[in-house]
C-alpha cells in the first residue's frame, strides 16, 4: 500500500472542476444536486411518454395501439419510472441542493457516497429499461404483464426481463438507504452551530424523517424480490402455497415499503411548501412544532398500516379492522398539516408567483386526494372501489399534487437561486395552468369511471365508459405536453435571464438567500452562528 | 449573523472516480447474474469481470481512505459522520433481516394454520390440500423436496453458538488493547477473533453438506428450507464479509495504523460483528430451537 500523504492543502479546492470529471466524479452536493435533478427530469418524460402510450390506448374501447402484454408493461414501467426515477430522484436533487446551504454546512457529509447514491440510479434505469426491451429480442420470454407491485404468482411467471427488474429495484434501493444514510448525517451532524433540530427548517426536518422512513422500509423490499428471485430460480417456496409458503407473504412485505414510500415521496414536497407557502404569504409558518408533530405522527402510523392495499385478498377480520382504523387516523396528522398551511395563508399579504400558485394548488387538489383516501380506506366501500379507475384517480391526485407539484413548487421557488436567473414568470404561470388544467381533465373522469365499475390494468373496456375516457384521455394529451413548457422554462432560465438577487424573493427566509445566486462553488466553509 | 470558525475544516474530498467505477461493476455483475440464471453462458463471464472491477474499486476506495487518514485530514466531526453513517448502515441491515424472520414468522403462525384448515380460511385445506395438518418444520402440503428431517440445535448450531459469542468477547478484548495502546492485545485479539469466525463459517458449510447429503434438507425442502436456508446463507454471507473485513483490520493494525483515538474503521468493524453475532443469536432462537 502506498504511503505517500496529501498535504491538508491539496485536498481542499475552491474552483470548479473543468470537463466531464467535474460531473462524473464530483464530490459537491451542488453539482450532484444539479445531477440528480436532470436524471429526474430525463426520467419524468419517459415515464411521461408511456403514459401518454397508455391514455392513446384507452381512447377508445378495444384494442388498438398495444398488446394486451405490453400495455400492462407500460404501465408497469409508467410507476417504476415516475416513483424511482421522477419524484425520488428530484426529491433528493432538491435535497442534495438545499440541506447544507439551508443548515449552514460545507457540503454533505459523505460527499463521495453522495456521487455513488446518484450514479447508481443511471445503472438502475438501464437495467429498467432492459427489462422492457429484452421480450422483443428472440428467446426474451414475456413482457412484464404484473404491474409495478410484481405479485407473485404472475411474476414468477415472466421471463427474464423480471429478473432485470428485480435487479434495478435492488439496485433503487442501494441508492436510496445510502442518499438516506448521508442526509441523516448530514442533518444530525453538519448543522451550523446553534441551530437546534427545533430551529431546522422544514424542508430540513420532513427530510430527516423521510430518510429515516426510507432506511427502514426499502430493505424490506429489497428483502421481498430477493426471495421473488429464489423463488424463480433455486426452488425455494416463499410465495408458493405447495410448499408451505403464501403469495399474500409477498403482498406483506411489497406493502410494508409501499406504503411508506408514499409518505416518502409526500413528505420531502410538504417540506417545500413549508417555505413556499411563508415566502409568499409573507408570514412565518404556522405551527412549526405541530407540523414536525404531526409528521413524525404519519411518519410512525404510516409504517404499520401497509396492509389496507391488500383489504380483498382474504385477511382476517380482526386484521382489517385494524388497518382500516390506522388508516383513517392518518387523516388527522394530515389535516393538521393542510389546517397549518391554510393558518399561514390566513391574513397574509399574499402574492401568486408561480411556486405560490403549485403550493396553492396542493392545498386543495391534495386534500381533494386524501378525502378520496378516506373512502378507500374503509372496507365495506373498498371491496366495491378495490383495482378499479377510482383508486388510480386516487393516488394520482395524492401523487401528482401531493408529490410532484410540491417538486415543481420547489424547482421554480430555488431556481432563481441555482441558476443567477429569475424564470420568466408568464411562462411559469402558462405552465401551471395548462399542467393543472390537463392534470385534472384528466383524473377527474377516472373517479366516475371507477364508480361505474371500470377495472384498472386492463388494456379494453366496455362501451359504456367510453366518454370518460375519451375526455380523460384528451386532458392526458394536455398534461402530457405542458411539461414541454417546463423544460422550455428550465433550459431558458440556464441560458440566461434577469439577474436574481440574493434574497430572489422578497418574503424568502433562511440561510440559503444569504449566499449570492449563484452560490459559489463551495459554501458556508465558514459556517454562520445562528441566534 | 455573527460568523464563527467551524470546529477545525470539515475534509472535502477531491473529485473522485470510485463511485462511477463502483455503479459499471454494480451494473455488469447484475446484468451478468439475470444473463446467466437464465442460462445465457455469457452470463457468468460478465458477472466474473464486474465482480473483479468491484474488488478493485473497493481496494482503491478504501486506500484513498486510508491514506486521507494516515494525513489527519480527518477531524473530529468528520469522525462523527463516519460513526453515524455505519450505525444508519447497520440499521438498514437489520431490516434486511427482519424481512426474512417477518417471513418465517408469517408462515409459521398465519400460511400453515390456514393450510392446515385453521381460521375462516378453512376452505382451501377442505378443497385444495384435504388431511394436511400444520405442523412446523414444513415443506408444505405439496411436501416439495420429498421426506428431510429438520436441523436440530444441539450440535454444530450450539458449538456455532458457542465460536460466535466467544469472538464477540475477543473483538472486545481487542478493543480494549487498542484503548490502552497496547498493541500486542489487539492483534491477538483480532487474530482470535478471526480464527473462531472462519472456523464458524467453515462448520456452517460442513453443515450444509450434512443437510443436503443425510438429512435431505435442501432449498427445495418447502418453507422449512427456503427460510432455513435464506436466513442461514444470508447471516453466512455476512460473517463472511465481517472476517474479511476483520483481516483487514488486522493488516491495518500490523502496520500501526490505528492509535487509541483514531480507530474509527476497527469500531465499525467491531459493530458490524457484533451486529452478526446478535442475528445469529436470532437464528438459534427461531430457526434451530424453537
Amino acid at each position: 500500500m502506498s504511503t505517500t500523504t496529501l498535504t491538508h492543502d491539496e485536498a481542499h479546492h475552491h474552483e470548479a472542476p473543468k470537463g466531464w470529471r467535474r460531473w462524473l466524479f464530483s464530490t459537491n452536493h451542488k453539482d450532484i444536486g444539479t445531477l440528480y435533478l436532470l436524471f429526474a427530469l430525463v426520467m419524468l418524460f419517459l415515464g411521461g411518454a408511456s403514459a401518454m402510450l397508455i391514455r392513446l390506448e384507452l381512447f377508445q374501447p378495444g384494442i388498438q395501439l398495444l398488446d394486451p402484454d405490453l400495455y400492462n408493461n407500460l404501465v408497469t414501467n409508467h410507476a417504476l419510472i415516475m416513483i424511482f426515477g421522477g419524484v425520488m430522484p428530484a426529491a433528493a436533487g432538491l435535497a442534495n441542493w438545499m440541506i447544507p446551504m439551508m443548515i449552514g454546512a460545507p457540503d454533505m457529509a459523505l460527499p463521495r457516497l453522495n456521487n455513488l447514491s446518484f450514479w447508481i440510479l443511471p445503472a438502475a434505469a438501464t437495467m429498467l429499461i432492459l427489462s422492457f426491451v429484452i421480450p422483443f429480442f428472440p428467446g426474451g420470454g414475456t413482457q412484464i404483464n404484473t404491474g409495478w407491485t410484481i405479485y407473485p404468482p404472475l411474476s414468477l411467471q415472466v421471463g427474464m426481463s423480471m429478473d432485470f427488474l428485480i435487479f434495478a429495484i435492488h439496485l433503487l434501493g442501494i441508492s436510496s438507504v445510502l442518499a438516506s444514510i448521508n442526509i441523516i448525517v448530514t442533518l444530525l451532524n453538519m448543522r451550523a452551530p446553534g441551530m437546534t433540530l427545533m430551529k431546522m427548517p422544514m424542508f430540513c426536518w420532513t427530510w430527516l424523517v423521510t430518510a429515516f422512513l426510507l432506511i427502514l422500509v426499502i430493505p424490506v423490499l429489497a428483502g421481498g424480490v430477493t426471495m421473488l428471485l429464489f423463488d424463480r430460480h433455486f426452488g425455494t417456496s416463499f410465495f408458493d402455497a405447495a410448499g408451505g409458503g403464501d403469495p399474500v407473504l409477498f403482498q406483506h412485505l411489497f406493502w410494508f415499503f409501499g406504503h411508506p414510500e408514499v409518505y416518502i415521496l409526500l413528505l420531502p414536497s410538504i417540506g417545500v411548501l413549508a417555505h413556499v407557502i411563508p415566502a409568499f404569504a409573507r408570514k412565518p409558518l404556522f405551527g412549526y412544532k405541530s407540523m414536525v408533530g404531526a409528521m413524525l405522527a404519519v411518519a410512525t402510523i404510516g409504517m404499520v398500516v401497509w396492509a389496507h392495499h391488500q383489504y380483498t385478498v382474504g385477511m382476517s377480520l380482526g386484521a382489517v379492522t385494524y388497518f382500516m382504523i390506522g388508516t383513517i387516523l392518518i387523516s388527522i396528522p394530515v389535516g393538521l398539516m393542510v389546517f397549518n398551511f391554510i393558518a399561514t395563508i390566513w391574513r397574509g399579504a399574499m402574492t401568486f408567483e408561480t411556486p405560490m400558485l403549485f403550493a396553492v394548488g396542493i392545498v386543495l387538489m391534495f386534500t381533494f386526494g386524501g378525502l378520496s383516501g378516506v373512502m378507500l380506506a374503509v372496507v365495506p366501500a373498498d371491496m366495491q372501489y378495490h383495482d378499479s379507475m377510482f383508486v388510480v384517480a386516487h393516488f394520482h391526485y395524492v401523487l401528482m399534487p401531493g408529490a410532484v407539484f410540491g417538486l415543481f413548487a420547489g424547482v421554480f421557488y430555488w431556481l432563481p437561486k441555482w441558476t443567477g436567473h429569475m424564470y420568466d414568470e408568464k411562462l411559469g404561470k402558462l405552465f401551471f395552468w395548462t399542467n393543472v388544467i390537463g392534470f385534472n381533465i384528466t383524473f377527474f373522469p377516472q373517479h366516475f369511471l371507477g364508480l361505474a365499475g371500470m377495472p384498472r390494468r386492463i388494456v379494453d373496456y366496455n362501451m359504456m365508459f367510453t366518454e370518460f375516457n375519451v375526455v380523460s384521455s384528451i386532458g392526458a394529451m394536455i398534461f402530457g405536453l405542458s411539461h414541454l413548457l417546463l423544460l422550455y422554462i428550465v433550459i431558458k432560465t440556464i441560458r440566461g435571464g434577469k439577474k436574481a438577487e440574493s434574497r430572489a424573493w422578497e418574503g424568502a427566509k433562511g440561510l440559503e438567500w444569504e449566499l449570492d445566486s449563484p452560490p459559489a462553488f463551495h459554501t458556508w466553509t465558514v459556517a454562520p452562528q445562528i441566534k | 449573523m455573527s460568523v464563527k470558525e467551524h470546529s477545525g475544516d470539515y475534509f472535502l474530498p477531491d473529485p473522485s472516480p470510485w463511485p462511477v467505477i463502483a455503479m459499471v461493476s454494480l451494473l455488469m455483475t447484475l446484468i451478468g447474474a439475470a444473463l446467466a440464471m437464465n442460462g445465457v453462458a455469457i452470463g457468468q463471464f460478465i458477472v466474473v469481470a464486474g465482480l473483479l472491477l468491484f474488488f478493485y474499486l473497493l481496494y482503491s476506495w478504501f486506500r484513498d481512505v486510508i491514506k486521507e487518514n494516515l494525513s489527519d485530514c480527518y477531524n473530529k466531526q468528520v469522525d462523527t459522520s463516519f460513526r453515524m453513517g455505519m450505525f444508519w448502515f447497520i440499521a438498514s441491515e437489520v431490516f434486511f433481516f427482519l424481512s426474512f424472520f417477518g417471513a418465517l414468522f408469517y408462515i409459521r403462525n398465519i400460511a400453515l394454520p390456514w393450510l392446515g384448515g385453521d381460521g375462516y380460511l378453512g376452505a382451501t385445506n377442505e378443497i385444495l390440500y384435504t388431511g394436511f395438518e400444520s405442523t412446523w418444520p414444513s415443506h408444505g402440503p405439496g411436501e416439495l423436496g420429498g421426506a428431510f428431517q429438520p436441523m436440530g440445535p444441539w450440535g454444530v448450531p450450539a458449538i456455532n453458538t458457542l465460536l460466535l459469542l466467544s469472538s464477540g468477547v475477543t473483538i472486545t478484548w481487542a478493543h480494549w488493547g487498542l484503548k490502552l495502546d497496547n498493541q500486542k492485545q489487539l492483534v491477538w485479539g483480532l487474530i482470535a477473533t478471526i480464527v473462531l469466525g472462519v472456523l464458524f463459517v467453515i462448520l456452517q458449510a460442513y453443515e450444509y453438506g450434512h443437510a443436503y447429503a443425510e438429512l435431505n434438507l435442501t432449498l427445495e425442502s418447502g418453507a422449512y428450507g427456503s427460510t432455513f436456508y435464506m436466513l442461514t446463507g444470508f447471516h453466512g454471507f455476512h460473517v463472511t464479509m465481517g472476517a474479511i473485513m476483520l483481516m483487514a483490520m488486522l493488516g491495518r493494525s500490523l502496520k500501526s495504523h490505528f492509535s487509541a483515538h483514531n480507530h474509527f474503521a476497527f469500531e465499525a468493524v467491531a459493530w458490524y460483528w457484533h451486529f452478526v453475532d446478535v442475528v445469529w443469536l436470532g437464528l438459534f432462537i427461531f430457526v434451530y430451537w424453537l
